[in-house]
This record gives structure tokens, sequence and C-alpha cells, in this order.
């Protein structure tokens, strides 16, 4: 599988990462490089197996529809970058 | 009279209870000793005070008969767990400088059974990488060097790299690890120290940063078995905050240790003898052989035929899990965030990110996000996550007939940092035996074997069953007893 470097810019835009042209030119061969070495599971015969989901066998419980730890918004905001009003600011996203 | 640095846990834990030293006094020692060792970079924040404090509790605990099982026992904590009002950056520079306003439950577990926090272990970046290289706060140097009579800087290995390497310079009698694809076994095979991983579901996530949620397992690294055992048995436990916790009681791992393999049959997998491996790696599995066949156990030759795709397959699950994980790092709630002049939320997401993350996260979460795409998945994570399940599927055909499996930890010993950081593929392949019990979810302990002919440490590898820990611990017991590794690295630093 060989990764162009339209592929990279499309990956790094949804993975919401910057990417300068000239790591766009690092990150085609070296993306393109692991690809084609964990390509190698294509030859795996998989008939009839299903995908594994859980490793150890373990049902999710279900809890009390109930606060549990409640009246702790300083805490939830204290490592924030911008906190105005006791909200996450953030850049206005509409005009 | 033996210095107070080189005690293991249960030496301190016994020790402080029998009055023999102070709580008080091992913290400082350790704490001295963490100061005069800044060249190994081991540790991302030093935190004497709180060692101290947890010190002078013991020491009181003592005189009101209140002991804990950990009382008097200063501990390393790897920079993956929270750690409140401690800062806590999983070696990325995206976290510099986040206090949690909250305690993860396996640190917590450690503090309330009356352990004391050294400091904050240095790490890969969120333990993405097989060196300690990838750490934003640098890499972490191994007390270890090799017999040439060069000084070149070697590995501790990773992710946990700085753990490793305090266990082995005795900055820390004991330290938690944690174990996504190898990151606790291949450094304690490095540096010349036991570590074990649970099995997965044993210790709660709860408050570790998250790299590949269904493969991350907490555990344990210290300079022996019964350590080992002692801190897992602290660590572990059922917690109604992570789902993946397993509602089990803990077992007494430490009070049922017994070196008496007799009568257990011992797999050694015939497709762990790979091309390229260093014939010092063979010899010591060889020698690994006889000393468990010494101790009465049957050695049987089995076979895990999907081996080989267990590295390929985990470099697809792993970076999937992490580019879904990694994108709370967002800039907004914690954390760096950098915004660009005029630049709308996007602009900040990706300057955010760009600037945070180092080159091997950005390579992982791209390699992730790739496999995870419109079009791909299919081919990628589901082919994938079918691989796993018959990888865990070889494994559940070999308990069947025997009790435990014996295998290198990793394919070579500790190299020059450096050395393999220009390829990506080349530094993966170090974990090429760890791997296949990570994606199985299964116990497994890396015990020192030996030295190599550049006077280097290597380690074996014991897996179990699922939730035997105390077969993979006895085994390892009964290895331990036999191998008398005594070797430590000397002081240069």
């Amino acid at each position: 599988m060989s990764v162009d470097e339209k592929t990279v810019r499309h990956i790094a835009k949804l993975a919401r990462i910057a990417v300068s042209d000239a790591e766009v030119a690092a990150l085609a061969p070296e993306l393109s490089n692991i690809l084609g070495w964990i390509e190698q599971l294509g030859e795996v015969d998989v008939a009839g197996i299903e995908p594994m989901t859980a490793v150890i066998p373990n049902s999710l419980r279900l809890r009390d529809d109930i606060v549990t730890e409640g009246d702790i918004q300083a805490d939830i905001l204290a490592n924030a970058p911008l906190a105005e009003h006791g909200f996450f600011a953030v850049p206005k996203v509409i005009e | 009279m033996t210095a107070l640095t080189d005690l293991g846990v249960a030496d301190i834990r016994d020790g402080v209870k029998a009055g023999s030293f102070s709580a008080r006094e091992v913290a400082q020692a350790f704490s001295a000793a963490i100061e005069q060792a800044r060249a190994l970079n081991a540790f991302i924040v030093e935190t004497p005070e709180l060692a101290l404090e947890a010190a002078e509790a013991a020491d009181a605990a003592r005189a009101s008969g209140d002991l804990r099982p950990l009382s008097g026992v200063p501990l390393g904590i790897k920079d993956l767990f929270s750690t409140k009002g401690v800062q806590t950056t999983a070696g990325s520079r995206i976290l510099e400088g986040y206090k949690p306003v909250y305690e993860s439950t396996v640190s917590g577990n450690l503090l309330a059974a009356g352990a004391g926090m050294l400091g904050k272990l240095n790490m890969d970046e969120f333990a993405m990488g097989s060196s300690n290289e990838t750490s934003a706060f640098g890499p972490v140097l191994s007390p270890w060097r090799r017999n040439d009579g060069g000084n070149t800087a070697l590995t501790p290995g990773g992710s946990s790299g700085g753990s490793a390497s305090a266990v082995a310079a005795r900055l820390a009698p004991g330290v938690t690890g944690t174990d996504t694809g190898g990151s606790i076994r291949q450094p304690a095979a490095f540096t010349g120290i036991t570590g074990i991983k649970p099995t997965y579901g044993r210790c709660s996530r709860y408050g570790m940063v998250a790299f590949a949620s269904s493969l991350d397992q907490a555990g344990a690294m210290a300079r022996d078995v019964r350590d080992c055992a002692i801190l897992l048995e602290a660590m572990a436990g059922f917690d109604v905050r992570d789902s993946t916790s397993l509602q089990l009681d803990v077992p007494a791992w430490e009070a049922d240790l017994a070196a008496d393999i007799r009568g257990k049959r011992v797999g050694i997998p015939k497709e762990y003898r790979i091309d390229g491996v260093p014939p010092e790696i063979d010899a010591v599995w060889e020698q690994g052989i006889a000393w468990l066949r010494d101790a009465g156990a049957q050695i049987v030759e089995v076979s895990l035929p999907h081996t080989r795709y267990a590295l390929p397959a985990y470099y697809i699950i792993a970076p999937a899990e992490a580019s879904s994980n990694l994108a709370r790092y967002d800039g907004v709630r914690y954390g760096l965030r950098v915004q660009p002049e005029q630049g709308g939320l996007d602009d900040m997401y990706e300057a955010t990110r760009a600037a945070g993350f180092g080159a091997e996260v950005k390579r992982r979460i791209m390699i992730g996000t790739y496999v995870l795409s419109a079009g791909y998945y299919d081919a990628y994570f589901n082919q994938a996550q079918k691989v796993r399940a018959l990888i865990a599927r070889d494994f559940d055909t070999v308990f069947a007939d025997v009790d435990l499996i014996l295998t290198p930890t990793a394919p070579s010993a500790a190299f020059g940092l450096g050395e393999k950081s220009a390829d990506p593929i080349a530094m993966y392949l170090n974990d090429v035996f760890a791997v296949p019990a990570s994606l199985a979810g299964l116990p497994a302990i890396s015990v020192p074997a030996g030295l190599d002919g550049q006077g280097l440490p290597l380690g074996l590898q014991i897996i179990g069953r699922a939730l035997d820990e105390q077969g993979v611990l006895n085994a390892a017991l009964a290895f331990e007893e036999r191998a008398g590794f005594t070797a430590r690295a000397e002081a240069w630093w």
C-alpha cells in the first residue's frame, strides 16, 4: 500500500493535526512502509472467525442512574486553558 | 551494613515493622539517591515531601499498632497514572503542567496501603515506544553499561523506562509500570529486574492515561518475584469506575507463593524461534528450560501458529484505539492550547495537537486514523480483530495441554540510544515476544536470567492462563532461585 501526500494531508485533517510540507513529505514513505508491513495480515484465513470484542469474558454492568460525584465544577475547570463564567471557553464558532 | 536503598519491598516492610529502621530513614535514603541520579533522567517530577509524609505516617502507625500492608515502603509511580495535585504528563508536552484533581485507582490503592510516592517516572510519550526515547522530557538512561570499557548510553527499554531504570539503579524498591504491548516486560528484561503484567482487567484503568484501552494494563516492577507479588496484590482489585475491571477478589499472591512446580507442564512455543535473534538469546532460553526442568516441570514443545501475525495485528489495533483515545487532547479541557491568530476552533485543534504531540505519537494517531477511515475499516481493523481472536485461540488450545509457557522476553539485550530510532519497524520488533500475550490479555512476567557477552542483562518471559497470576509467580520464583541473578549496574551516575 502506497500512501501519497494527498492521502497524508487527508488523514492529518481527519486527525486534526496540522502538518507542514516537510512533515507530509517525510510521513508519506513512513506510513507506506508501516502499512505495507501490516498488510501481511491479509494472508490469514479468517473464514468463520468473529472479530474479538472482549479479551477476557466480562459482562458490562449497569449502574443506578444517579449522580455519584456532583458539585465539582471548579475541579473540572481547574486545568482548563481558558474558562469563563463556569464554562470551558473556545474561539467563536457561530458568527 | 546494607544500605537502606539496597533493600527491597518486603525487606523494608518487615524492617519497619520490626523497628530495625524507621520509615523516615528509608524515604530519605531513596530521595537522596534520586537526587544524586538525575543523570539517568528516570523521574519527571520528584516528590520527596510526599514520600516523607507517608513515612512519618508509617512511623506513627507503627507506634500505634496500625501498620498497613505497605507502610513505610516508598515507591515510584509511572507518569501514566493520574496523581492528585502532582503533575501527570504521560511523557507528553501536551499535558505539561497538568495536575489531576483526582487519583488513579491503582496509585490510590498503593497509597491507601501505606506506601509513599517518591516521584513520577519518565516514560515514552503516551507509552508509545520501546526505548523511552519518545518522551518529551528526554530519554531515560539505563544504569547498565557494556563491559567494553566504553560509555555508550543504553536504553532501559520502554515504555516504562523510568520505572525500570529507577529499580535497577536502586532509586526505588518497587514501582508501577503499565504494559500495552510489552512496556513492563521488555524494560524489566533490559535492566535485570522483574516485572509482571497481570490478566487484563485485574488492575483498574481508572485514572491511567489511556493509550489502547483493550490492551492497557497496570503491573508491578521490582527486584524480585516476591516484591512483585506484594505490589500487585496492593494494586489490583475490582473497581466500579472501570467497566472492564474484573469483579473478582484479589488472591493472596504473596502468602501463596511457592517455588514447588513439580509436575507442571511448561510449553516451549516453536514459533518463538525466529531468524535474526542473537544466539545468546537462544542459549539463555535453553538455560531457562533446564532450570524449570530441574524444578520438576515437564517441558513440552507447543505451537502457537499465528505468532508471526501478532505484531502487525497489534500495530493496527493499538494505533486505532490510540487515535480514538487521544482525540480528547483538543486544547479545551486541559493541557496545552495553541491558538493561531485569527484562527477558528479547528485551527486551534490542529495547532494544539501539532505542537503538543511528538513524532511517534503523530505517526500512530495517523496510522490509527487511516485504518479506521471509511473504506479501510474492514480490510485493516476488522481483519486485525479477527487475527487477534485467532491468536487468543492459539493460547487457549495450548493451555488445554500445558500450565505455563516459557519464552525470551525480548529479541536482544538493551541497545544504544539512537540505534533504532530511524526505523519505526525495527523498533516495533522489540516487542515481538511480548505482544502476543498482550493481545490475549494473559498474565506474563519477565525474570532476569543472566548476562550476555557484553555484560548486559537478559530476561525470560513466563506466560500463564488467564487469572493464573499465582502459577506465573510460582514458576518465576522457582526460576529465580535457580538463576541466582545478583548482577547489578556499577554506579557511574
